[in-house]
């Protein structure tokens, strides 16, 4: 009761402010509004589909109208760039949300040719209260990518944003509020994993939880949900994703892709292209380029807007990686650039190149989520994408080259809910993205994101003569 | 059973007319409004006529006119199709866009109308004579709302990848068919334009509209918002003129690829012929219709009667899905039929600017002979005129409410198209008669049963031949369902997610690979 955790800037260390912390009795008070909310003949039950887009239309128009004051306390609180967060985060909130706005009066369920005199038809109908837990690597977009869906659908949603990263997504409640969203279908509570996320992964009246975040947890999720009320999962989790790079791909292309695959976000991304497979005719120059364009990369104050890379979002995540840096040289890896922290304020890494990288170092088979760039070699085919499949995660993966064949291979071969051709992170809401194996169940985004928030009801009446 | 006709309790309540709109929200409109724009539409830019040629649009409430517009002829429809064309070549800006970009202007152009949405039902009202209690309470809204809803579609129609035999992958796309022409008609001209452009735009196509020369103002308006909201030239052209000249020009282009047409069966058919003997291009047609509205003596009778005449009577009877054949089961006919005299009579004909009007004039002076030729032949024919039957005002197009009872199915006011306030209502005894009756006409477009019984409704439903089924209601529409007709009401439909089809190639590519595997 009362409670306040503080939220901070990862750039110098310091407090921002003060943030209330939910707990179990938060968490229940919120469910039962949302329940309340979904309740039959309420407002939000009764409303028209297409009105329910209009809200999420608004609140995408509202972000927008706020998008320069989004992007500065999103950067000051995860320490992302302010100018990509500009530019790609905002944008792709508002467009994950307008995008999820135009779905919502097209959710077509089918009437059926079944056999024997009825009429048949399906209804898909929204699940119910959602829980939504999600991560602190992109606040803002992760909301959209949650809050879109869920409520396009009908559901009513109960969020919890990650306790390092609270503050943009308070500011979206606010918006929520100004966009029209009746009372209880939108509720946002700030908080911890152990606490309020455990509190909504095991709650009796919760109908659905998606989570974001790593596989350690969701595997905690997922046995949550079978304790409890078996409530319906999906899980984005984290990867180790294979970035392979044949000898006739365009060099320049292959080198900055992967770049910016593994350290884009420092390094902070579920999609890093963390495993770079090189073969092994180009592999020294590979290496040679990737180095120099490392010790290129600008880290700084998120505020400059020459920046590219700010700091680890937190001391504890910054300790993370520097631990396993210590591992990758320890274990016999040869350290190319970097390895150390940068500054004495703030919790920044230098961009960190390992090449002569075997598969089975810990750096290689478990995912560092920092600026780690990790360079191998391979020789065939058939090798690499063994190699590539050997891990239990399966989020993305990429090849780049010009022979369509060798494209075609890769992309069948690979056990990855995202292939990639001649790019890197080319992600849009219209396509589906979720992971293989460990990397998490079920898919977000695109028409494939809907499925995740609809219950499927068949309706079978008796008719007198069933004619075609 | 006899019902008695005293058995429901008084006083009736006083039901507003189905379009459910409140009075006290609807600003007062100036019957007078300014006409900005009366030249053609080409290329994002006025233009005259090439050959100089105006018409002149007429106000259908007083006869007067409103102004002259340029006429399209052939010469304009070739200006507009290369400039079409050009707009839709490979690698131009409307072709390389994002098709999420597509939609967001859709979506810009919705909130421009819904901007202006006051001065457009004005326009729409003073061109077409529809009372601006509706134009501005249910067509401008539903028109905004079109808009909106294909804007959502552009970046979600989707191709599909397909598991073929052998070692081969294989994908569809779904690609815009090229430059599409449209000719729509004058009962609905702001709904119309909606209905067609936004599909076509939202599925990357390039237009060519022809609008109906009875009603060109309102088109031209929302061509300047399709400027200001920042769609590149030539996506969209409209051209104002006859049908025999441009329209004729457009159906028979050898470069336009499809043509979308709603109108008149008679017309129909000269489009579809036209299409063969030119170069095949798709073609798409709403057509007319004389569609059964079916009341069962179970039906409730208050409900069934307003919405009959709301059915019937509505946009001044110009509905191509107008319920102009009414079939009422045999013992509650007469009470219906009381009834339904009772609420036409009752009917509030007059200036369409004014708030309290229901029925404003019929489009125009061709119109005007044609219904009174029609209501002479019912008289004729030997049909009961129970009310109405003649002009309704000393100018203008005004018609009174008409009502025929006792009418026979093999009648011309039963098997023609009328496309005025004349409503005829038959009797039948029972349900597999009146399904054959009802489905006893070339046409097809829509249906309508009365019934509380859930066998009797899907009886029905099931059994009528159109392509809209309405039950315990009429004429509800939405953007999210399909629209279009059986027979010669017409082929392909309207809205809804299968509206799309309409505006798409399929083109299916298959790339070999060295090793297919599931």
């Amino acid at each position: 009761i009362g409670k306040v955790f503080p939220a901070y800037n990862p750039a110098t260390g310091e407090q921002i402010c003060e943030v209330q912390e939910a707990d179990k009795a938060d968490v229940d008070k919120a469910v039962q509004s949302a329940r309340v909310a979904f309740s039959l003949g309420s407002v939000w039950r009764r409303m028209d589909a297409s009105e329910r887009g209009r809200l999420l239309s608004k609140l995408a128009d509202l972000v927008e109208r706020d998008s320069v004051y989004l992007a500065t306390i999103e950067s000051l609180n995860s320490g992302k760039p302010f100018l990509p967060t500009l530019f790609l985060d905002l944008q792709g909130t508002i467009k994950t949300l307008r995008y999820f706005a135009g779905y919502a009066d097209k959710i077509h369920g089918t009437s059926i040719p079944m056999d024997g005199d009825y009429l048949t038809f399906t209804r898909y109908e929204p699940i119910g209260v959602c829980g939504q837990i999600i991560p602190w690597n992109f606040p803002l977009m992760m909301t959209a990518w949650k809050l879109g869906p869920a409520i396009a659908c009908g559901n009513t949603v109960v969020l919890k944003p990650a306790e390092e990263t609270p503050l943009t997504c308070l500011y979206m409640a606010a918006l929520v509020k100004e966009a029209g969203f009746p009372p209880g279908v939108i509720n946002i509570l700030p908080g911890f994993g152990p606490t309020a996320g455990a509190a909504i992964a095991s709650h009796m009246g919760i109908d659905k939880v998606a989570f974001t975040g790593s596989t350690e947890v969701g595997k905690l999720i997922q046995e949550a949900a079978g304790k409890s009320n078996l409530k319906r999962v999906t899980l984005e989790l984290g990867g180790k994703s294979p970035n392979i790079i044949f000898a006739d791909a365009d060099l320049d292309l292959a080198v900055e892709q992967a770049h910016q695959g593994v350290f884009f976000n420092a390094g902070q991304c579920c999609t890093a292209g963390s495993r770079i497979f090189v073969e092994e005719p180009i592999y020294d120059e590979f290496v040679r380029r990737s180095v120099e364009r490392a010790k290129r990369r600008i880290v700084g104050n998120p505020f400059d807007p020459t920046t590219e890379q700010g700091p680890q979002v937190s001391r504890e995540q910054q300790n993370r990686v520097l631990g396993f840096i210590q591992s990758g040289i320890s274990e016999g890896a040869k350290m190319e650039c970097g390895g150390k922290a940068l500054g004495l304020k703030g919790f920044f890494i230098e961009p960190t190149v390992f090449s002569n990288v075997k598969d089975d170092m810990r750096i290689a088979r478990e995912e560092i989520f920092g600026p780690v760039q990790l360079i191998m070699t391979f020789k065939t085919i058939e090798e690499v994408i063994e190699r590539a499949n050997n891990t239990d995660y399966g989020l993305v993966a990429a090849v780049f080259t010009n022979n369509i064949n060798k494209a075609m291979t890769i992309t069948t071969a690979m056990q990855a809910g995202t292939v990639w051709i001649n790019c890197f992170n080319a992600l849009s809401t219209q396509c589906p993205f979720g992971g293989y194996k460990m990397s998490g169940n079920g898919r977000e985004l695109g028409e494939s994101g809907l499925k995740e928030y609809s219950e499927v009801k068949t309706i079978t009446m008796k008719m007198v003569t069933k004619n075609s | 059973m006899i019902r008695t006709v005293f058995s429901r309790s008084l006083p009736r309540l006083s039901r507003p007319p189905a379009c459910h709109y409140s009075a006290g929200a609807i600003p007062e409109p100036c019957s007078q409004p300014e006409v900005h724009y009366d030249k053609l539409f080409i290329n994002n830019q006025w233009e005259d006529a090439a050959s100089g040629k105006t018409f002149p649009t007429i106000n259908p409430a007083t006869g007067e006119v409103i102004c002259q517009v340029a006429e399209a002829d052939v010469a304009d429809v070739d200006k507009a199709v290369k400039a079409a064309r050009d707009a839709f070549r490979w690698g131009s800006p409307w072709r390389r866009m994002d098709a999420s970009h597509r939609g967001l202007l859709i979506n810009r152009l919705a909130d421009a109308i819904e901007r202006d949405s006051a001065y457009l039902a004005e326009l729409e009202t003073l061109d077409n004579g529809k009372p601006y209690a509706i134009s501005y309470t249910v067509d401008l809204p539903t028109v905004v709302k079109c808009f909106r809803y294909y804007a959502g579609w552009a970046d979600k129609w989707e191709g599909k990848t397909i598991p073929i035999d052998g070692d081969y992958f294989c994908y569809t796309r779904h690609e815009p068919i090229g430059v599409c022409g449209q000719i729509i008609p004058w009962n609905f001209p702001l709904l119309m334009q909606a209905w067609k452009i936004a599909p076509a735009l939202a599925t990357g196509n390039t237009v060519v509209m022809k609008v109906a020369e009875q009603t060109p103002l309102t088109a031209l308006y929302v061509a300047s918002l399709i400027k200001e909201v920042g769609f590149p030239e030539g996506v969209v052209n409209i051209l104002q003129g006859m049908g025999p000249s441009a329209g004729a020009a457009l159906a028979r282009h050898m470069d336009v690829d499809k043509l979308a047409f709603t109108g008149s069966t008679e017309v129909g058919h000269l489009i579809q012929q036209a299409s063969g003997s030119s170069n095949l291009k798709k073609v798409t047609l709403e057509l007319g219709g004389k569609s059964p509205n079916i009341i069962l003596s179970d039906a409730n009778m208050e409900d069934a009667v307003e919405q009959a005449h709301f059915g019937l009577f509505f946009n001044q009877g110009q509905c191509c899905c107008a319920g102009s054949r009414t079939f009422v089961q045999a013992d509650i006919y007469d009470e219906f039929v009381e009834r339904s005299v009772e609420r036409a009579r009752r009917r509030v004909v007059g200036n369409p600017f004014d708030l309290k009007t229901e029925q404003g004039p019929q489009v125009d002076q061709e119109q005007f002979n044609k219904i009174l030729g029609y209501i002479s032949s019912g008289k004729r024919e030997g049909a009961k005129l129970m009310c109405g039957g003649g002009v309704a005002a000393d100018r203008g197009y005004f018609i009174q409410p008409t009502v025929f009872g006792d009418v026979q199915d093999n009648m011309t006011i039963a098997r023609e198209e009328i496309f005025g306030p004349v409503m005829q209502i038959m009797k039948f005894k029972t349900l597999e008669e009146v399904v054959t009756r009802a489905n006893d006409t070339k046409y097809g477009l829509a249906a309508a049963v009365f019934t509380k019984d859930i066998d009797k409704a899907s009886y029905v439903s099931n059994g009528l031949r159109a392509g809209t089924v309405w039950v315990n209601c009429y004429d509800v529409f939405a953007s999210q369902a399909p629209f279009g007709g059986y027979k010669s009401s017409g082929n392909g439909r309207e809205l809804g997610e299968y509206g799309l089809d309409n505006y798409t190639e399929v083109k299916t590519v298959i790339t070999k690979v060295p090793q297919k595997n599931s």
